[in-house]
């Protein structure tokens, strides 16, 4: 199987998500990065399915030069090639990115042939625009579905499972397609040692891409209201039992 | 017109598309205009009476054979094909998985943009606060487009019928769908748990790192039964494979509404905050006074989560 699996780099913030003094990013001073959680959980996806299936997996990100970081966890990971889209950083709009990704996957299907599985993220975690790859997988004319939790490969069928309230929802996808998985399709590997020796060997490939901006101008982030609230202390270690159970009879609960 | 996009499983209407009928109407009146409403592979009368309800004055509805399930592609080139020939002002469906689905498939075919989970919408220049990060962060856009196609954020509203309810006039779109379009309804479904889910439990106990093993959870689904709850848990618990994913609550897990949250040793990091923030009251357990969750909460205990669950659950029993 060829698999092409599309992440994300984004800050990996604590307690609270700081904002620079002028509004236009998330202040990252202090921060680590790391792929986007269910793109993390894509890429797992992916070399399970190499490794089942064989295969390759390669791994597409566009972002700023530091995202080749990102490739390299891929890589650690079990992700035979990694590709950067660089940009210089700044938020691109949806449109904008799915335009550029699209061309970049046109042209990696034209030099290795076209892939059978698309995977991305079914969100990313910072900006949360729910679309770039269904954007991508109408443009490429390829069945996509999202929230994914589950999938497995029968035949030229990818059989997905995406979770409801009540359980799940089962779609049988005619290859070549797509899928936005989430994080819960597994439990991403930890780099190995001879991961760690992939992921330094890796070539990262760079493609140049641009696309004209969307719609959509970010103007502003800020953090919501925060509501004060006074803690009541209920009392320290087992001694403050019946001063729980009393709370929890007022609200009704027990 | 504004156009709302009804979510829906063919018998009942989704909380999401109540809430996206209360944004809308809101949104339509700021707008000057009527809300009308799309029913899709459907034209159940309680449905159409439903969205009436909520304000919808005319409720189209699309019946095709390739809609007869849910299916992201063929319900997108439906709301595709309104856009182009009954020419809403704007589109609203609401922030659910299905509801972001849909239009993102539409925007994608009508090559316009599309803004997620929207919180305000001001229709005179189309300025939008929006979520980011799951809604630890706000994002303020400025949208340029020929139809803004919006989702308003899950549980953002709190759905409501209108003062003035209206009988809706009922009008068949018809459409012409390309049967491949099928390749992505759903084939299969698959239930698992009837009943209470962690997302409208009354009452959450959750474990986070500081329970320390799949073992240590004994005692909090213990306390979870005696109060008729469910265990939730942090993402540190899922990485270490103690919980299955199901429980995790969210950022990238899940977002509940309990009557009250029990947070044992965890930490109270924004990721896992913005999904506990639903619970109208939160009780936390945890060793340190100075945690995320302590000070955020309304009342705390502060101690080891080994010694006070099992001593809350035995004073429960003692009072039975
Ligand atoms: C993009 C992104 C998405 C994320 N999504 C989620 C999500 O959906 N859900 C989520 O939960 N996290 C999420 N996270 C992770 C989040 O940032 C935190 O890492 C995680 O919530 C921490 O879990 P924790 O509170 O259990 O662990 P810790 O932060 O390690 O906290 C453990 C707490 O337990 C206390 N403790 C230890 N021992 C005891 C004891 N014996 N008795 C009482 N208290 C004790 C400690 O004082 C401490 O407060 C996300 C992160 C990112 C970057």
């Amino acid at each position: 199987m060829r698999i092409c699996c599309c992440v994300k780099r984004v800050p990996a913030p604590g307690a609270r998500i700081n904002v620079t003094a002028d509004g236009q990013a998330v202040d990252v001073a202090h921060l680590g990065f790391a792929v986007s959680p269910h793109e993390e959980c894509g890429v797992e996806a992916a070399v399970q399915l190499t490794e089942a299936h064989g295969g390759e997996v390669t791994v597409l990100t566009l972002g700023a030069p530091e995202a080749a970081e990102q490739l390299r966890y891929a890589a650690s990971v079990g992700a035979h090639h990694g590709v950067l889209v660089p940009t210089d950083g700044s938020g691109w709009d949806p449109q904008r990115t799915a335009l550029a990704l699209t061309a970049a996957i046109r042209t990696l299907e034209e030099a290795g042939g076209p892939f059978d599985l698309l995977i991305f993220g079914n969100e990313s975690a910072d900006s949360g625009g729910f679309q770039v790859g269904i954007r991508v997988a109408v443009a490429l004319g390829r069945p996509m579905v999202g929230g994914i939790k589950g999938i497995e490969i029968d035949g030229p069928t990818v059989r997905a499972r995406r979770e409801t309230d009540a359980g799940f929802e089962v779609y049988e996808l005619p290859m070549p397609a797509a899928v936005g998985v989430k994080e819960g399709i597994n439990l991403p590997r930890y780099p190995t040692m001879r991961g760690r020796l992939a992921s330094k060997r890796l070539e990262v490939a760079e493609l140049a891409g641009d696309a004209l901006p969307g719609g959509q101008a970010m103007r502003r982030l800020h953090r919501p209201a925060e509501a004060a609230s006074e803690t009541v202390i209920l009392g320290t270690g087992p001694g403050a039992a019946p001063s729980v159970v009393d709370v929890l009879a007022d609200l009704g609960v027990l | 017109m504004l156009l709302a996009v009804l979510e829906h499983d063919g018998a009942a209407m989704a909380e999401a598309a109540r809430e996206a009928l209360t944004f809308g109407r809101a949104l339509a009146g700021r707008m000057g205009v009527p809300m009308h409403a799309a029913l899709i592979g459907n034209n159940e009368g309680a449905l159409v009476a439903t969205a009436g309800a909520h304000g919808a004055e005319v409720v189209h509805t699309a019946l095709h054979p390739v809609l007869s399930d849910y299916g992201p592609e063929a319900w997108g080139e439906v709301v595709a094909a309104m856009v182009r020939r009954l020419a809403p002002g704007a589109v609203l469906a609401g922030g659910s998985d299905r509801g972001n689905e849909v239009l993102a498939q539409a925007a994608a075919r009508l090559d316009v943009p599309f803004v997620a989970n929207c919180l305000d919408v001001d229709p005179a220049d189309w300025s939008i606060t929006r979520i980011q990060w799951g809604g630890s962060l706000l994002e303020d856009v400025s949208l340029s487009a020929e139809v803004p196609l919006l989702t308003c954020g899950l549980h953002s509203v709190a759905a409501e019928t209108a003062e003035t309810p209206a009988a809706p006039t009922v009008e068949e779109f018809a459409v012409d769908l390309d049967a491949a379009l099928a390749r992505t309804a759903v084939r299969d479904r698959v239930v698992l748990s009837a009943g209470v889910t962690l997302s409208t439990a009354p009452v959450v106990v959750g474990g986070g790192r500081g329970v320390g093993s799949a073992e240590g959870f004994a005692p909090l689904e213990e306390l979870a039964e005696l109060l008729g709850g469910k265990v939730g848990c942090s993402r540190a618990v899922t990485n270490n494979g103690w919980r299955p994913h199901a429980d995790q609550v969210g950022q990238t897990g899940t977002r509940i509404a309990p009557q009250i949250y029990i947070a044992a040793g965890i930490s109270g990091a924004i990721q896992h905050w913005v999904g506990a923030m639903g619970a109208k009251h939160i009780l936390a357990v945890n060793l340190d006074p100075e945690a995320n969750i302590v000070t955020k909460a309304d009342w705390a205990v502060i101690g080891d989560l080994h010694e006070v669950i099992p001593a809350i659950s035995a004073e429960i029993r003692a009072r039975r």
